[in-house]
């Protein structure tokens, strides 16, 4: 019984975890080598709609994604690189059909500005351990033999106490001494 | 009081956050782009016109005034509704180029005999692939280009009286203003 569950399982999870990439739409495109369609579907998934904003120009059955889609393999069929496919959509729809934005003028803000941020946390961290630190020496120096100033203050009321009874006692002392 | 101040932070940081994330929120057209194109010249191109097939137009048609580009289709309802606002501008003197873009081109035929034609010509771009180098993703966008041919503005979606008085009659008449001075400079130059 429990066999047979874990061979369901194993063929359940193969079925789920090995599917590889599935490409949503299929066109009937003519490539010249393999390496030109490997290219092709690279491409095709890395640039965004601008139509339907959330899907890949290769994902979309929009109009504007079949065009683009064409456009892209007759650039591929012309010998173009994909740096000219993607600078040809670029000049044409701007950085939002790029889903890995590029490492350029305001896009800078956006990578380096967690780095940023992280920086300022840890300067920050450094500062108030610092801070902290030092107010506890501080304390600590102001009582150097371990005592705080509560106990100073009691040992100093002691202190007092016993010599004012122990002088008032000998004084007591000579005078009944004096009577005798 | 230093100190107190700096207790607020926290909160004017939060408010802050809230502030951008409400504008971001409620933008009025979020799914809209902004052009790619926008000061660059217009592109190349060489097409027939909707109403008559032998004829070619190029790029160099559209030049020498102010003008409107926009871009249409049969097939697009929010064309429709934009349609006789246009009409009512090409009345006006405004010059206003069409784009048909991904059309039949019978149909569009149609439409500019039924519904009146505010255009100038319309370029017939049945591929679409016109439509690609100006940036185009969808129907009705209106391009606004200055007498050299430079687009300087770009409308996504219907044309009506607000677009026109708040976004586009403004830089309209702005680009006017630029193209006459730089007309009566010209002439300057020719007298002497």
């Amino acid at each position: 019984m429990i066999k047979r569950l874990t061979s369901r399982l194993i063929i359940l999870l193969s079925m789920v975890l090995f599917t590889g990439t599935t490409y949503g739409v299929i066109d009937s495109y003519q490539f010249s080598t393999p390496e030109q369609e490997q290219r092709f579907f690279e491409l095709t998934n890395e640039l965004r709609c601008p139509k339907c904003q959330n899907q890949t120009i290769g994902d979309s059955n929009a109009p504007i994604a079949q065009d683009l889609r064409r456009e892209v393999h007759r650039l591929l069929n012309e010998g173009a690189d994909n740096q000219t496919v993607v600078d040809f959509m670029l000049a044409r729809y701007g950085d939002f059909v790029l889903y890995k934005p590029r490492v350029s003028g305001l896009n800078l803000v956006l990578w380096l500005g967690p780095l940023l941020l992280l920086l300022v946390g840890l300067v920050v961290l450094v500062v108030v351990v610092r801070r902290h630190k030092a107010a506890v020496t501080e304390s600590v120096q102001a009582a150097p033999d371990g005592h705080n100033a509560e106990e100073a203050l009691l040992d100093q009321k002691l202190n007092r106490f016993l010599t004012d009874h122990l002088s008032t006692h000998s004084s007591e002392d000579h005078k009944t001494d004096g009577k005798e | 009081m230093k100190r107190r101040l700096q207790l607020f932070l926290p909160l004017a940081i939060f408010l802050g956050l809230c502030l951008m994330f409400y504008v971001a929120l409620f933008r009025e057209n979020p799914g809209e782009l902004p052009s790619a194109l926008l000061d660059q010249p217009l592109p190349a191109f060489e097409r027939s016109t909707v109403k008559n097939p032998d004829r070619t137009v190029t790029r160099e048609h559209l030049l020498g005034e102010v003008a409107l580009i926009n871009v249409w289709a049969s097939w697009c309802p929010a064309c429709r509704v934009e349609h006789p606002y246009l009409v009512d501008l090409a009345n006006k003197g405004v010059p206003i180029y069409g784009v048909n873009y991904k059309d039949d081109q019978p149909e569009a035929r149609k439409w500019l005999k039924t519904l009146h034609d505010p255009y100038r010509f319309s370029i017939n771009d049945e591929s679409g692939s016109l439509g690609i180098d100006l940036g185009v993703y969808g129907a009705p966008e209106t391009y606004l280009i200055d007498h050299q041919g430079v687009i300087r503005y770009k409308h996504v979606g219907i044309v009506d009286a607000n677009v026109w008085k708040n976004d586009l009659e403004p830089r309209f008449s702005h680009l006017q203003k630029i193209a006459r001075k730089a007309q009566a400079n010209n002439h300057e130059g020719e007298v002497k």
